[in-house]
């Protein structure tokens, strides 16, 4: 899909707009843009660069926010829990152990429906200690119930946080966001972006007037106690705003598209998925090295395609099995897997399938795990065994891509 | 005046922490927000969709309410707006479990007022250690037994912890003395910046008491010297709640089922004099006593 700019630019025009910028930048300018009122920061790699930054403008008279420097990453979720309830717009961002140390606030600020807006720069968890990507950490906390949009690049990741503030702040959705982009592939490159400008992002953004805050001339309470009686009632609203939230996706992302003629796809992206019989699903930086990979395939007359997943939580069911039901065979490459089980997209995908007429071969490649590079060449071995699982029948559901067979 | 907590809660007959609360919001006023962790407050008070409560009030997990003030203040701020931001919370989530993010809502200097009703033991979940739990009590995790006379550690110094963090105002204060209470309320919100206020708040389950007879127990406290009550402004010892006539501990101890033990058990007179001379150490640190005082030594 192809999405154009109303007021549409040249392309020099355009080009005349962007810098090369650190991607930790362009996020936090895109944060920035936002204006939001306060802002928790806990150093940790490669998150750190984005408060940095933020620091920096808030130093400079750039940005008016309220800036904690917090003594965890609990506290900083906690603290904007607190600020949420108190009406303020809310930011932070996180990797790893940061966001597994704020484990036990994630579930409690989607359900006290606050709608903080969080980027997760993705790193492995320890142990082994590693500083280095992939996206067990985010896709750890799936369940959450936070709404988790994945980027493909530094434009995307910087260009999904005002979206994210306009989805989490829909008085239909009410849900926090994880803005997921991969540590320092996306963080720490410095690539041509277009940055984002308060003037435009206060266009495509109303400002946030909640309803329900914490004010002595209207005083609420705010975090009761449910019993089983009202418990479920509670959790199902939260799992109905989800389901609305899939729609809000879509439509916020159209009118971005509208205002600034960037498209990362809705719920799901695909390229060249129409007429593929190869179909890889993916999300994150990884999409850039496949669809390279895929015009040369299809230069050599393979028919292979990408979906590429953007709203990982909700999970887009419906327009997953819609972009997969001319597929003969899928492969799912993820930075991730459930030590027990399997990569969980992979998990996911297979279940969106199941009840369809859709019976094809799903096989799934836990990858990159640790910041290992996936190669061109890897990806070719994806789709040679997805081929394979094709035509003489699946000889393993799942495959750690590059294990080094040597060190074992 | 209506309460700010209102009747109907959920508290036991005899509870002490209905009655901070009301103490603490009647000096506050309702220009107040209050967070409170999980604990007995919040299962006492919000049992979804009901609440006690007439100003706004918060509660996300147990070790994070001084976080959660934290970004209310920080909001608060951010607006322009002025309100008082409380935090009440039991001595579970102060003195352990939410001893970081306190650390670092005082070290960030939030102004905001956090009162710990400290009843010495997790209450909520049948009457378990915490750091808060004086020594040779007996409680579920620490109990008395054949080898043991109860809980083997002092009791964390958290006043000193804030005073340590050059928290402008550190008090403790007692149920049993609700004049002083409020006063230290209205002093700790004159003075901006954080502030930390302790309230001795006896637990009838906990502490296994004679139901009437809360507000005597807290009383016993300050009259032994086990609870001295005494303000710190700006690091200084600022003020201290003389005692008339110094009662000895066993007058408090032997009114509690958690010290039933050091009265039966073979060498628990030792352990009494272990806790007197914690007593008279607090008489003589803080100046309790009024020179040429008579100390009490019979039982009445």
């Amino acid at each position: 899909m192809k999405m154009m700019a109303k007021e549409e630019l040249s392309l020099k025009e355009r080009m005349a707009r962007m810098k090369v910028v650190e991607g930790s930048y362009a996020v936090a300018n895109a944060v920035k843009c936002c204006s939001p009122d306060v802002i928790c920061a806990y150093p940790i790699t490669p998150q750190t660069h984005i408060v940095e930054h933020l620091s920096q403008f808030v130093a400079d008279g750039e940005l008016d926010s309220e800036f904690l420097t917090v003594d965890s990453e609990f506290s900083a979720m906690s603290s904007l829990v607190g600020a949420s309830a108190a009406g303020a717009r809310c930011y932070s961002s996180t990797s790893s152990q940061g966001l597994a140390l704020m484990w036990e606030v994630l579930y409690n600020a989607s359900g006290m429906r606050l709608p903080i807006v969080m980027t997760v720069a993705n790193r492995a968890l320890s142990a082994p200690l590693n500083i280095w990507n992939d996206q067990q950490d985010s896709v750890g906390a799936r369940d959450s119930g936070w709404i988790q949009l994945y980027a493909e690049d530094v434009q995307e990741a910087a260009d999904a946080i005002p979206q994210a503030y306009k989805i989490a702040e829909d008085p239909e959705i009410l849900t926090p966001v994880m803005v997921c982009m991969d540590g320092f592939i996306l963080t720490h490159v410095y690539e041509p972006v277009e940055l984002l400008s308060v003037e435009e992002v206060e266009r495509f953004l109303p400002p946030y007037r909640p309803k329900h805050i914490l004010d002595p001339e209207n005083p609420k309470t705010f975090g009761a106690f449910a019993d089983p009686s009202y418990f479920t009632e509670l959790r199902y609203m939260q799992w109905e705003a989800h389901r609305r939230a899939l729609k809000k996706i879509e439509t916020v992302a159209r009118e971005f598209a509208e205002q600034f003629g960037r498209w990362y796809g809705g719920l799901i992206d695909t390229y060249q998925a129409d007429d593929a019989e190869v179909v890889i699903v993916t999300m994150g930086s990884v999409i850039g090295t496949i669809k390279d990979c895929i015009d040369e395939m299809r230069s050599e007359g393979l028919k292979v395609g990408l979906v590429k997943i953007r709203s990982y939580r909700p999970f887009p069911t419906e327009a997953l099995r819609k972009a997969l039901k001319d597929a003969e065979v899928v492969a799912v490459i993820e930075k991730d897997v459930t030590v027990g089980n399997e990569g969980a997209l992979l998990t996911d995908l297979k279940a969106a399938l199941y009840n369809t007429p859709t019976r094809i071969p799903v096989i799934g490649f836990p990858a990159g795990l640790g910041g290992r590079d996936i190669t061109v060449r890897d990806i070719r071995r994806v789709v040679d065994k997805t081929i394979a699982a094709r035509d003489t029948g699946i000889e393993s559901e799942m495959e750690f891509l590059g294990l080094r067979e040597d060190l074992l | 005046m209506d309460k700010f907590l209102a009747p109907g809660h959920r508290a036991c007959a005899g509870c002490s922490m209905p009655t901070v609360i009301n103490l603490i919001l009647d000096a506050a006023g309702p220009n107040t927000v209050v967070a409170t962790p999980t604990g007995c407050i919040e299962v006492t008070t919000t049992p979804y969709p009901e609440s006690a409560w007439r100003v706004p009030w918060i509660h996300s997990l147990f070790e994070n309410a001084a976080a959660v003030a934290s970004g209310i203040e920080a909001a608060f701020k951010h607006f322009g707006k002025k309100h008082n931001v409380f935090v009440i919370a039991g001595d579970g989530s102060t003195l352990d479990i939410g001893m970081g993010c306190i650390s670092g809502m005082f070290d960030r200097g939030h102004n905001v007022k956090y009162v710990c009703y400290d009843n010495e033991a997790y209450m909520n979940t049948g009457v378990q250690r915490s750091s808060s739990t004086p020594p040779c009590t007996s409680t579920t995790t620490t109990p008395s037994g054949r080898v043991s006379f109860g809980n083997p550690r002092p009791k964390k110094d958290m006043p000193a912890i804030a005073v340590a963090h050059k928290v402008p105002y550190v008090a403790t204060a007692s149920v049993a003395y609700p004049v002083d209470l409020r006063r230290k309320v209205k002093r700790a919100i004159s003075i901006p910046g954080p502030a930390y206020i302790q309230v001795n708040a006896p637990c009838i389950t906990g502490w296994s008491f004679e139901a009437g007879t809360t507000v005597e127990i807290a009383r016993l406290a300050v009259e032994t010297c086990l609870w001295p009550l005494y303000e710190y402004v700006n690091g200084e010892l600022a003020g201290v709640k003389k005692i008339h006539v110094k009662r000895p501990v066993e007058d408090y101890l032997k009114a509690q089922g958690r010290y039933r033990h050091l009265f039966r058990m073979k060498g628990g007179e030792e352990m009494i004099r272990v806790l007197q001379q914690m007593a008279d150490e607090n008489a003589r640190k803080f100046g309790l006593l009024y020179e040429g005082d008579l100390t009490c030594t019979s039982g009445e």
